[in-house]
């Protein structure tokens, strides 16, 4: 039988019908709640679609040009597995509680749901991808025209010329551009999840690890007589045993480098994250199944170095590209079967990669990159457009046959001068700089949006600088002096001796300065920007997932109000009627509800439909979707935090406690000194009664001892009688007046007091306070000397009261005068705005620190005065009250041993109260 | 010998009241007007009893009584405060410094001479 193009053509065919045949039953299962995808080992095997036709061709290559160095390739996912707990397991929890459908989704969600950084994870993702996919192209066409030589082996050492097999690679690319459009984007689904797909990529890897193992078996046990014989006779030739030891220079490095450039690729790789989180339907089942992938990688490598040995060994000339010694060992051996069993494993490798890669970056192309910029489009009317679905279909299957042209393209221009492996590496660097925005923004909170736009720019960049460029220059698009001599024959930045570092290989040497770049720019522009409060919450959500995984996503909460029936609406432009039917019916049905009855939509509803939305558009667009719906104010926890959380807020806060707590304290020194002035008046009052009570006694004790000795002693003579009634007589004048000016007192303290103001003229006054004076004057002999100037002004007042306080002041005059030749002096002048009396004596004066005591209550100065009868004590306090009233002053003036000047200075004008309120 | 009685009294018609009742009592009469001056007529003719008005100038009854009641010699002085606040402290204040009785004003004549006669141990005669 000869391997003819159309024997192979057709049994390829007929593989990819088994596959979606595959995919269709599973797919069909799954919509009947029967999926299989949940099992364990089938989600392991789908893991397998690690395994590319890089590692199903590229692996041999690698190893027989530098012996262990496909090693590290599988030694990466092995560890990132080992860390399952730390890594996986945490992605796939926050992919699953954030509703998360790509890689960009998850990155652009972490910062804030930043659209921005959602493209730019695209960009790079699709980018990166591209050489990944063109490989594959190149590995099925290649395999395909080395192999449809049968039985010549003719598979030259450089890649075949490109023009014999680009024919071959473009309808290869048709070809799978179909199936993955097929597979993947049949309908739209609000998780992404791809059962069908899943469950043949599982088949697929169950299939090439047969191929392999098959080739393995045939080499080790056909060719040779097992392990043992093989590496014997590979023994013999010293450049072979080389590989087999880290002899080569350098070799620690790589290893290093390439562990963990695939240690990442495992996780971060558009394709991997979409079979690891994505497409993961179970957690906690399939950590059973954790195990099985690196068996699965372990299986597949046990026979790389055999099939190297034996196909170096084989083909000694070295005319036969590494590459295809898996094909080219069963060919040169006649086993046309098993070497049909190899193409299609390659093919199987190949197509599993390209459909999920695809669908993956077809999801970040149409969710991260299109939908947003569509939508911000108003005028395309998107946003009023009744079904999406068509429109996201379109989007997405275009985006795969784009995608697949690239990857075509890139191959057709580039693809010659490099070996599988090579761009493989390139497509794991490009993936790496996903790391330190993923990976740091699952264990650090401190990570923020710009840090990480910031650190995938740089990291891209310097990525496209140090690998891509010289890529294009070895392919003579760009000039080749650029590698050696840098751009513009500057050797500084010579790419694959950045800035003078020498004596790494290409691909450390660019995983070096991206890591510096990246994870520089992340950190260091995190630590030192705003974090806005959208950031904070969905940090803390990423990075606390395990705290917040039974609560579902509750970063944002919406206020506003939204009818049920247009978020429905809603969901059906995007998901279907079918589908939006049943989610909602699920939805009140957990609840118990009735959805006939449900009008307004409460904010578990919106919440519930956003994340569904997210599903099928995006974080992003679903946030400008539902916007679009609920009306009214928007307030989302973030926003309450923000207030909460913003340091200018809480120093505010704070200063606002400070400020309240003063002005309690003051409150409480307020009431403090109230209290005390309460009590002190309490004690005042108090001290006022004692002394009102002593100061009546004493004038009714005279009264009663007298009125009782005259009449106990009728025996009296009649001028003692006399004298005693005398002094009944005047206690009693002295106890009335007493009981009028406590009255008086009381009267202006309360402000009780009746006042008659007019206008009047104080010399009058004063002569008037004379006149009921002139008894008392002439009885004592005191002399009185009256000076008042001319044309005084007339002022308001109240004529009674102002006599009181003269006639107070003169009957003290009088009364504390000299007992001999003892006089008054009455002045009454004006001076500025005022008009003033003074009275004075010349008794022994009043000491100048009594000058105030004086003028209260119930002060009497007794000294020397202990034999004439005692006033009231009130007189100087009530006329000080009186004075003041009328907006004046009385003060001691003048005070010496030979005499005292009383002085009452009184305004023109009246204080503004009073002046209204006599009118 | 009559009694001796002091009156420490500074309201001059009070003073007047007072001694008019001792003197009929047949009590020699003493009278100081405050209570410096009481304390002098103490020291000079120490009298058996003291009527000690509470609020004088310059030194006060309490300080008065005080005073007295420090020197052993003057211990069976008797002494009877006039007070005119009515207020139970200064009664108990008096009383605790060692004033045998007191008397509130306005006070009933008869009782002060009853009370007076009474601490000195006299007989009331019958006029």
């Amino acid at each position: 039988m000869m391997l003819v193009d159309w024997i192979i053509i057709l049994s390829s065919i007929c593989y990819l019908l088994l596959l979606f045949a595959i995919a269709y039953i599973a797919d069909k299962r799954a919509e009947r709640g029967a999926g299989i995808t949940s099992h364990p080992y089938v989600y392991a095997l789908s893991l397998g679609v690690y395994c590319t036709s890089w590692t199903f061709y590229g692996s041999v290559g690698r190893a027989a040009s530098s012996g262990l160095d496909f090693l590290p390739i599988y030694i990466g996912p092995t560890l990132v597995f080992v860390l399952w707990w730390l890594v996986v397991k945490k992605i796939i929890r926050i992919t699953k509680a954030h509703r998360i459908t790509s890689i960009a989704d998850f990155i652009s969600s972490r910062y804030g749901k930043s659209t921005p950084l959602s493209v730019l994870v695209t960009f790079i993702a699709v980018v990166g991808i591209v050489p990944y996919i063109s490989l594959q192209l190149k590995a099925v066409a290649t395999s395909f025209n080395v192999l449809k030589q049968y039985p010549e082996v003719i598979a030259p050492l450089n890649s075949p010329p490109i023009a014999t097999v680009a024919d071959t690679a473009f309808w290869v690319a048709l070809v799978l551009a179909i199936f993955a459009i097929l597979f993947g984007t049949r309908h739209i689904d609000n998780s992404e999840h791809h059962d069908g797909v899943v469950v043949a990529i599982a088949f697929e890897s169950v299939v090439k690890l047969f191929a392999f193992l098959a080739v393995g078996i045939f080499v080790t046990f056909g060719i040779y007589d097992g392990f043992g014989d093989l590496f014997a006779e590979a023994a013999k030739q010293p450049e072979l045993m080389q590989l087999m030891t880290f002899q080569k220079e350098g070799a620690y490095t790589t290893w290093v480098t390439l562990t963990t450039l695939s240690m990442v690729a495992a996780v971060c790789l558009p394709r991997q994250f979409q079979v690891i989180a994505v497409e993961n339907v179970n957690e906690p089942e399939l950590r059973k199944g954790v195990w099985f992938f690196p068996l699965y990688l372990l299986a597949i490598n046990i026979f790389v170095l055999p099939i190297a040995l034996g196909g170096l060994l084989q083909f000694p000339d070295g005319d036969v590209n590494a590459d295809t010694f898996i094909l080219t060992l069963p060919m040169a051996h006649g086993q046309e079967i098993l070497a049909l069993l190899v193409f299609l494993g390659g093919l199987s490798a190949a197509t599993s990669m390209v459909i999920v890669a695809t669908i993956a970056l077809s999801t970040m192309v149409c969710n991260d990159l299109v939908m947003p910029v569509l939508l911000r489009l108003k005028w395309l009317g998107l946003r009023e457009r009744s079904d999406f679905t068509g429109v996201l279909l379109f989007v997405r299957r275009s985006s795969i046959i784009l995608i697949l042209l690239f990857g075509y393209a890139y191959f057709r221009f580039l693809g010659e001068s490099d070996a599988l492996v090579t761009i493989g590496l390139i497509s794991f660097a490009a993936v790496f700089q996903f790391a330190p925005a993923m990976l740091g923004g699952m264990f650090w909170k401190g990570g923020n949006r710009k840090g990480a736009l910031t650190g995938l720019s740089l990291g891209f960049a310097v990525w496209a600088y140090t690998l891509l460029l010289p890529a294009f220059a070895k392919s003579g698009l760009l000039p080749i002096t650029f590698i050696a001599a840098g751009p513009l024959g500057i050797d500084f930045l010579r790419p694959y001796e950045l800035f003078g570092l020498k004596g790494l290989d290409h691909l450390t040497h660019a995983l070096f300065w991206t890591t510096v770049c990246n994870v520089g720019a992340y950190v260091f522009i995190s630590l030192y920007t705003k974090h806005s409060a959208l950031e904070r919450v969905q940090g803390a959500l990423f990075v606390d997932v395990y705290r917040y995984a039974d609560q579902g996503p509750r970063s944002q909460i919406w206020q506003g109000s939204a009818s049920v029936e247009d978020l429905f609406n809603l969901l059906v432009r995007f998901l279907g009627r079918a589908r939006a039917d049943r989610s909602f019916s699920g939805y009140f049905r957990d609840r118990g509800l009735e959805r006939r009855r449900v009008k307004m939509a409460d904010s578990d509803l919106v919440n519930f439909t956003e994340r569904l939305l997210a599903g099928a558009i995006g974080a992003a667009s679903a946030r400008v979707m539902i916007s679009s719906v609920v009306k009214g104010e928007i307030v989302r926890i973030e926003e309450v935090m923000k207030i909460l959380d913003e340091t200018s807020q809480v120093i505010e806060y704070s200063q606002n406690l400070e400020q309240k707590s003063q002005e309690l304290e003051t409150t409480t020194r307020q009431l403090r000194a109230a209290n005390e002035r309460l009590q002190e008046l309490d004690r005042l009052k108090d001290d006022f009664l004692s002394t009102v009570s002593h100061e009546l006694r004493t004038p009714l004790t005279s009264i009663r001892s007298f009125s009782e000795i005259l009449n106990d002693h009728p025996d009296l003579e009649e001028k003692e009688k006399s004298r005693f009634l005398g002094i009944i007589v005047t206690e009693s004048v002295r106890l009335t007046r007493l009981i009028n000016q406590v009255l008086d007192l009381a009267k202006i303290e309360a402000g009780q007091m009746e006042w008659i103001v007019e206008d009047i003229d104080v010399p009058q006054i004063v002569e008037n306070s004379l006149d009921t004076m002139s008894a008392i004057l002439s009885e004592r002999e005191v002399g009185l000397d009256v000076n008042f100037a001319s044309d005084l002004p007339l002022i308001k007042g109240d004529r009674d009261r102002l006599m009181q306080v003269i006639v107070n002041l003169l009957s003290n005059a009088v009364k504390f005068c000299r007992d001999e030749q003892g006089w008054v002096s009455v002045s009454v002048y004006s001076q500025a705005e005022e008009v003033v009396i003074t009275v004075t004596d010349n008794g022994k004066g009043i000491p100048w620190s009594a000058r105030e005591y004086i003028f209260e209550k119930f002060h009497q100065t007794r000294e020397g005065l202990t034999d004439k009868p005692h006033g009231t004590g009130l007189g100087l306090s009530i006329s000080r009250q009186i004075v003041k009233y009328f907006g004046g002053r009385l003060e001691l003036v003048e005070s010496s041993t030979t005499g005292s000047t009383f002085g009452v200075f009184l305004p023109l004008s009246l204080p503004v109260s009073i002046d209204k309120a006599g009118e | 010998m009559p009694h001796t009685v002091l009156v420490v009294e500074d309201e001059p018609h009070i003073v007047d009241s007072l001694s008019f009742l001792m003197k009929r009592a047949g009590f020699e009469v003493f009278i100081a007007r405050d209570g410096d001056a009481a304390l002098r007529m103490v020291e000079s003719r120490p009298p058996d009893l003291m009527l000690l008005d509470i609020m004088l100038p310059r030194r006060d009854g309490f300080d008065v009584l005080k005073t007295v009641r420090s020197n052993q010699a003057w211990r069976d002085m008797r002494i009877i405060l006039l007070t005119a606040k009515g207020r139970d402290v200064d009664r108990l204040k008096g009383m605790e410094l060692g004033a045998d009785d007191f008397v509130t004003k306005p006070f009933s004549t008869k009782d002060v001479v009853r009370l007076v006669r009474q601490h000195l141990g006299v007989e009331e005669k019958l006029a």
